[in-house]
């Protein structure tokens, strides 16, 4: 080993060829979850981002086809139902989807509009703050947001967490599976696979500002050649993502497939992961100590010799009375 | 036999001194699997609910075998606490003394029992705990069969609609909260049948004495009094 790889600034470039360390570390984590104290990491890696420029897609899925060779993931093969999508849907096995919508825009021309689905490692990550497990979920200083399956223990909350309907959970390894951004090949200073794939560049990687500033270029082109409406999509509902789209039509993000207005970590999350979980171990802390500190120093409510002696009474002259009833009705008794 | 205020297997064990039976072999082993159940689920539950007690999980086993363990715990819970509701429900039902008893709710954390109106098998407090065992099982049994990851796809395609996610959000949401108010519940539960003394046996031998009967549950007894068979005062007590 010769030292650190330096980190990732585009996923063109070649791999380095000597071996080089892993420059992403336990120490670069900035989120863990269910963790209240996260240390503070000594070092700020640069923000990355992929930026995913729909103009520029032709749907070859050869993104899908390098993110299935780089995790040696094993989809299924599914049956054709007359749709280009395949498979149906992000799966367990398949962290990344081109989903295929058309679109009759007003002039009356059909556009084909392309989204390559997966996760959009969001600044504030709702699968995090919906997760259980301490270390299960973690965000390093350069966005990206990783599931730790070791710590991962499936019970599908980050499911429900993310604003995006992304992660799937593994039906016999039972864990949570979703994009990386290929963290690993990060990490070595490479970029994500699907980046390095795509043949005409509509996927690529970098720096967050470099790709900010690729996109604002991508964005002027489009407006000039009448996509008015062109635009990032870099929702700040959820701070920010590392994954960010430029779309011919950023004014209504819906027609990609179902792309969310703003999304953001559901108000009903919040109060579950929130003012539920403090305000319910608080009501539930209190009423235990109180009910174990009462009933160590309270006397307890105690039944008294007297009331032993009165229920004897009352039984006695209650099976008397139904005793003399009976022989006073039929005169032999019992 | 009448049979408004007491259960079937109800009966004056002894007269010398008084004991009453309050619950049946058969329903304090219904009781105790409901109660053991519980705990497992309280406990394994708590591990999820808050991270400062995730390792709480390590009494299963770890938080993979909470995942499937706590589900399955709650559909034992369910059904076990199904038959105690078949047995209990009738003499839970409200009754007029119980506003009166409700309404001198301070006599009765000081242990003025002399101030109370005279009462059947059940107090308010205790079909307060009944009744909110009974809404808070339904509702967890609900939401937890929806949010139980692995077991979706068994419901979804009759319910769709309750597979989305916003629903799936709203169902965590009340799980949670639900829970929260069942161990509350628990441990008022558990809390009154230790500070009313002489209480617990009901649940471990079955039976409590007359006096416990005659402070507490005086119409109970008044009606067990009357149901008895045989007269018999030197009758000794039972086993």
């Amino acid at each position: 080993m010769t030292g650190r790889a330096p980190q990732p600034t585009t996923a063109a470039a070649n791999p380095p060829v000597q071996p080089l360390a892993s420059n992403l570390l336990p120490t670069d984590v900035v989120r863990i979850s269910a963790t209240a104290h996260v240390p503070t990491p000594e070092r700020q890696l640069d923000k990355v981002a992929k930026l995913i420029d729909v103009s520029k897609c032709i749907g070859c899925k050869a993104c899908q086809s390098a993110c299935i060779e780089w995790n040696d993931t094993h989809p299924a093969i599914e049956e054709n139902v007359g749709v280009y999508e395949n498979p149906h849907d992000l799966t367990p096995d398949m962290f990344t989807l081109m989903r295929f919508s058309e679109y009759v825009n007003p002039e009356g021309d059909l556009e084909w509009l392309i989204r390559k689905d997966g996760c959009m490692h969001c600044e504030d990550p709702g699968c995090l703050k919906a997760c259980p497990a301490p270390g299960a979920i973690v965000q390093y200083s350069n966005g990206i947001v990783d599931f730790i399956s070791d710590n991962c223990i499936g019970c599908g909350y980050c499911v429900s967490g993310c604003p995006f309907d992304v992660p799937r959970i593994h039906k016999t390894a039972h864990v949570s599976k979703k994009c990386t951004l290929c963290s690993d090949r990060v990490a070595v200073g490479q970029g994500p696979a699907c980046a390095k794939a795509c043949p005409t560049q509509a996927i690529t990687f970098g720096t967050k500002e470099a790709m900010k500033d690729l996109a604002a270029e991508r964005i002027e082109d489009l407006n000039s050649r009448g996509y008015a409406n062109a635009g990032l999509y870099d929702p700040q509902g959820v701070g920010g993502t590392h994954v960010m789209y430029v779309l011919h039509h950023a004014d209504k993000p819906g027609l990609y497939s179902g792309l969310p207005e703003d999304p953001r970590i559901s108000p009903v999350v919040e109060s579950w992961k929130g003012a539920t979980k403090t305000v319910g171990l608080a009501a539930m802390g209190l009423a235990a100590a109180g009910a174990v500190l009462h009933g160590l120093f309270s006397k307890g409510n105690q039944v008294t010799a007297e009331e032993e002696h009165e229920a004897e009474e009352l039984v006695v002259k209650t099976a008397d009375a139904a005793a003399e009833a009976a022989e006073a009705t039929d005169g032999k008794g019992l | 036999m009448s049979h408004k205020y007491s259960a079937p297997g109800d009966h004056i064990e002894s007269v010398k001194p008084v004991t009453v039976s309050r619950y049946r072999g058969i329903t304090r082993l219904n009781h105790w699997i409901t109660a053991f159940s519980l705990i497992v689920l309280a406990i394994s539950g708590l591990a999820l609910f808050h991270p400062s007690l995730f390792f709480l999980a390590g009494l299963f086993g770890g938080g993979q075998v909470v995942r499937w363990l706590h589900p399955a715990v709650g559909i034992v819970l369910f059904f076990s606490f199904f038959l105690l509701f078949l047995q209990m429900w009738k003499l839970n039902l409200p009754k007029r003394e119980d506003a009166v008893w409700v309404s001198r709710i301070g006599d009765v954390v000081q242990g003025n029992e002399d101030r109370l109106p005279e009462l059947g098998k059940y107090n308010a407090g205790q079909k307060f705990v009944f009744w909110s065992m009974t809404g808070l099982i339904l509702l967890l049994i609900v939401t937890g069969l929806m949010i139980w990851e692995k077991q979706v796809p068994l419901w979804e395609p009759y319910a769709p609609w309750a597979a989305t996610i916003p629903v799936r959000r709203i169902a965590l949401l009340v799980h949670a909260m639900s829970a929260v108010a069942i161990i509350l519940v628990f441990i008022l539960h558990v809390y009154a049948a230790i500070w009313v003394r002489g209480t617990l046996r009901a649940m471990t031998t079955g039976s409590v004495t007359g006096g416990w009967a005659f402070r507490h549950h005086r119409k109970w007894l008044n009606e067990l009094a009357k149901n008895q068979e045989k007269p018999d005062p030197s009758k000794t007590p039972a086993e």
